[in-house]
């Protein structure tokens, strides 16, 4: 059977997703302004205090997502769902530039607070840095050779073991440091002004939308290329028209 | 299920026993390191001394990775994988029997390493029944974890390189609490070593239970 004529979409934008983009240019620009002249400085951490407008989003993203490939592998070996497995792929590879960005500004943080660029006594730093460096692991079984259900399993296996062994890596951490110099939850110890916690959660926002909006357009790519190695093009196209005809926009 | 873990396990303490590969290559590496680190700090007594928990139980991590592809290389040539497939073992037989034949040869090297450390680093140990109980549960953990992980990267081209990656950072609770034990039983630091034991024991059962359930679908599918 021959497939249709191949007529490539320019891009994997919708409608859904170009507002999602606007929404987070929109949130980045107000956050550049919140977060320079708004936001006071803090009593002790000074300017440095915002550099959390980036960190603690960032951190809550990381977990979010490796939380979602954790769960995608799970689907991927218990129902075979090829959605989940691309969704377990594209979110780990979001989620470790989260994480790379938690422990790059988390160190650009430390080095006028702390004194230092890394600290070995806090425990969330020295974990954030293990799961990098294990969803790393799982981004390299992801670009092995092999067939694709081969992959997926084998990556599956590493997402599950990953997100097991992250409770006992961190109390080890939690134990060997005897102590944490990490912030406690600047959420909730209220030493925060409301200024700069308004920042941080509308971080957390901005964040989430650039995630939704990274991961559509990371899955669409991820099923597009899968559907043209199964030469399935035409259907893949067919189906992304019909849908950007639904919503009324122009694919 | 028991006799299917005693053939898998006998199988390849068998075929290393006929090889000595751990004997002639893997033993005598583990003790290269040791000297390589004596080197590079300079011979100096009182930081060896400090540091010989943490030494050994690197050295541990790294011979870890060269048992595991050792033990996974004997599935993937000549196809033992589908002869194993066919002969109807359940597959959480095979991976705890090819576990326990990794752990009694890291078990061997850390045997060695002791004596290693002792001689070499002038290393005194204050509670033997301490080191053994921690050699014991460390090694259980580290063989089932690792025994997974070399399934997973087995009959791949990049595996050498990309077991490590996967291995050693899982692999970091263990470093931690086996250290810290070590770090009592040798009296270099004043901890509890026998709690941390409990950590031990804990990835110890998380891992060998992930191995016994996922070990068939890679068996079967990579």
């Amino acid at each position: 059977m021959t497939n249709p004529p191949i007529d490539l979409p320019a891009h994997t934008g919708s409608r859904t997703t170009r507002l999602l983009g606007v929404a987070v240019l929109v949130g980045v620009v107000t956050m550049i302004l919140l977060g320079f002249f708004v936001a006071p400085e803090d009593d002790l951490m000074a300017d440095s205090v915002r550099m959390i407008f980036v960190h603690v989003p960032s951190a809550i993203l990381t977990y979010v997502a490796f939380s979602v490939t954790a769960i995608g592998s799970v689907m991927w070996l218990w129902k075979r769902s090829v959605w989940w497995d691309i969704v377990a792929h594209s979110s780990a590879e979001i989620g470790v530039i989260f994480c790379g960005l938690t422990l790059i500004t988390g160190s650009i943080w430390g080095r006028p607070t702390w004194n230092t660029y890394w600290e070995w006594g806090d425990v969330r730093l020295v974990t954030t840095l293990i799961l990098f460096v294990l969803m790393v692991g799982y981004l390299a079984v992801r670009s092995m050779d092999g067939d694709e259900s081969a992959v997926a399993t084998r990556a599956s296996v590493v997402g599950i073991i990953a997100a097991v062994n992250i409770p006992i890596i961190n109390r080890s951490v939690e134990w060997w440091a005897d102590r944490t110099l990490h912030q406690q939850s600047s959420i909730t110890d209220g030493k925060l002004e409301d200024w700069t916690l308004f920042t941080m959660f509308l971080g957390i926002v901005v964040s989430g939308v650039f995630y939704t909006w990274a991961m559509t357009h990371r899955f669409r790519i991820a099923w597009l290329e899968r559907e043209l190695r199964d030469g399935d093009l035409g259907e893949a196209i067919a189906a992304r028209r019909a849908e950007a005809a639904a919503s009324g926009g122009v694919s | 299920m028991l006799r299917d873990v005693w053939l898998i396990a006998t199988k390849d303490l068998q075929i290393e026993w006929r090889s000595r590969v751990t004997f002639s290559q893997v033993g005598p590496f583990a003790g290269l390191v040791l000297v390589l680190f004596g080197f590079a700090l300079d011979a100096n007594r009182p930081v060896l001394l400090q540091a010989t928990s943490g030494l050994f139980w690197v050295t541990v991590m790294f011979v870890s990775t060269l048992a595991v592809q050792r033990s996974t290389s004997i599935e993937t040539t000549d196809g033992a994988r589908r002869a194993l497939l066919l002969a109807g073992i359940e597959p959480a037989a095979v991976f705890v029997g090819k576990s326990i034949a990794v752990a009694v040869q890291l078990l061997v090297v850390e045997i060695v390493l002791l004596a290693g450390v002792v001689v070499l680093y002038s290393a005194h140990v204050e509670a033997w029944g301490l080191v053994f109980a921690t050699c014991l549960v460390a090694t259980v953990g580290i063989a089932a974890a690792g025994t997974l992980l070399g399934a997973l990267v087995a009959g791949v081209r990049a595996r050498e390189t990309v077991l490590p990656i996967l291995l050693l950072p899982v692999l970091a609770p263990v470093l931690i609490g086996a250290t810290r034990a070590f770090d009592d039983a040798l009296g270099s630091v004043a901890v509890d070593g026998w709690s941390w034991l409990g950590l031990l024991a804990g990835f110890g059962v998380i891992n060998v239970v992930l191995g016994a359930l996922s070990y068939g679908v890679l068996l079967e599918e990579t």
